[in-house]
């Protein structure tokens, strides 16, 4: 086994638990306890918090144009965006995403 | 006084709750098998193998999470920082666990146990709206409605995790799927911005995510998080204090 492969594993079991005890917490062992008002007005961020910071340097510096700000991919995402804010409906969004970026790209080809 | 459709939930067995879950759960599937296939066509471009794949969907068993914890292994971030980052994305679910205690607090422990490890939004968001509108239900009713939606939710998800993997080892290289990710987030994120607060938060985000990139890989997604939940979170509280003036 690879070193990438152990670090795989590791993290697909380290992530299994932690995220089982995530949602065991207050179902499995703090009971009726409430959550503090500051930590549920937080939690609720999470993932606004966290997605755009994963996706905002991909769309900006892409790794397949070597970090170069490319307009077909800043259309797509823009795309995504507007489509996704308007239907309210991820999986249209991201088809109007896709077509948006193969379209571009057989164009431009 | 009870609603007919109360009277009918009321009534049912727990194998006719089952059933009820289930078909209630259904739609989703339109959602959890693109994503499911786009798990797997994005790991086996990553170099994970079919088990990794698997494991991954079967362990964890979150998507968000899941694609996190891929694209920053691509990226060969630090394990550290991919844990700590597929973990926040899943922070979320801690309060799904809290809002379920006055539903399911009185089952027992290995049932409570295997609640939490199906604890998913489709799972999540279907059984708290049928306990709600239903206070009236049995226990083993509230039980077997919520393996019903489970079933439904994560058997395909399962299933297209393992043909997405054999899709993207056919898929030849030209293929723009390094941008399927991003999108695939984007996509996500749009419509949870719903308030003013979710806006700020996702802002900041992109902004802070941006402006910290000059970090080592990854880093900057743990400075950006906290200050974006910090945002939304403060942002929430100034609009309800004006709203409370109005």
């Amino acid at each position: 086994m690879s070193g990438f492969d152990l670090k795989i594993w590791f993290v697909i079991l380290v992530l299994g638990i932690g995220t089982y005890l995530i949602r065991w917490s207050f179902l499995g062992a703090i009971g009726n306890r409430a959550i503090p008002e500051w930590a549920a007005r937080a939690l609720r961020y999470t993932p606004v918090a966290v997605l755009p910071a994963i996706a905002a340097p991909l769309v900006v510096w892409p790794a397949a144009t070597e970090g170069q700000t490319d307009p077909v991919r800043l259309t797509a995402a823009a795309v995504t965006l507007g489509v996704g804010l308007l239907t309210r409906n991820t999986l249209l969004a991201i088809v109007a995403g896709l077509i948006t970026l193969f379209g571009m790209l057989y164009l431009s080809a | 006084m009870l609603t007919p459709d109360q009277r009918r939930a009321l009534a049912r067995s727990p194998a006719q709750c089952l059933r009820h879950g289930f078909v209630q759960s259904l739609p989703f599937i339109l959602v959890l098998v693109p994503f499911g296939l786009l798990f797997g066509v994005l790991s086996a471009e990553a170099g994970l193998d079919l088990a990794q794949v698997m494991g991954f969907s079967v362990l964890v068993l979150a998507g968000a999470s899941q694609f996190t914890a891929v694209q920053l292994l691509t990226d060969h971030a630090p394990t550290v920082i991919i844990l700590l980052s597929a973990l926040a994305v899943n922070l979320r679910m801690a309060m799904y666990s809290a809002s379920l205690v006055p539903w399911l607090g009185d089952a027992t422990p290995r049932q409570r146990g295997l609640v939490a490890y199906l604890l998913i939004d489709q799972t999540y968001a279907l059984s708290i709206q049928h306990f709600e509108n239903n206070p009236r239900l049995r226990m083993d009713q509230r039980l077997a409605y919520f393996a019903g939606t489970a079933i439904c939710a994560c058997v395909p998800w399962l299933i297209a995790s393992a043909l997405g993997f054999q899709l993207g080892r056919a898929i030849p290289e030209s293929w723009a799927l390094d941008f399927a990710l991003p999108i695939t987030f984007l996509a996500m994120v749009a419509p949870m911005l719903r308030s003013p607060a979710h806006i700020a938060a996702a802002g900041v985000s992109i902004i802070a995510a941006l402006v910290f990139t000059v970090l080592p890989s990854g880093l900057g997604i743990l400075l950006a998080a906290p200050l974006a939940m910090a945002t939304g979170a403060i942002v929430e509280k100034r609009m309800e204090r004006l709203k409370g003036e109005l």
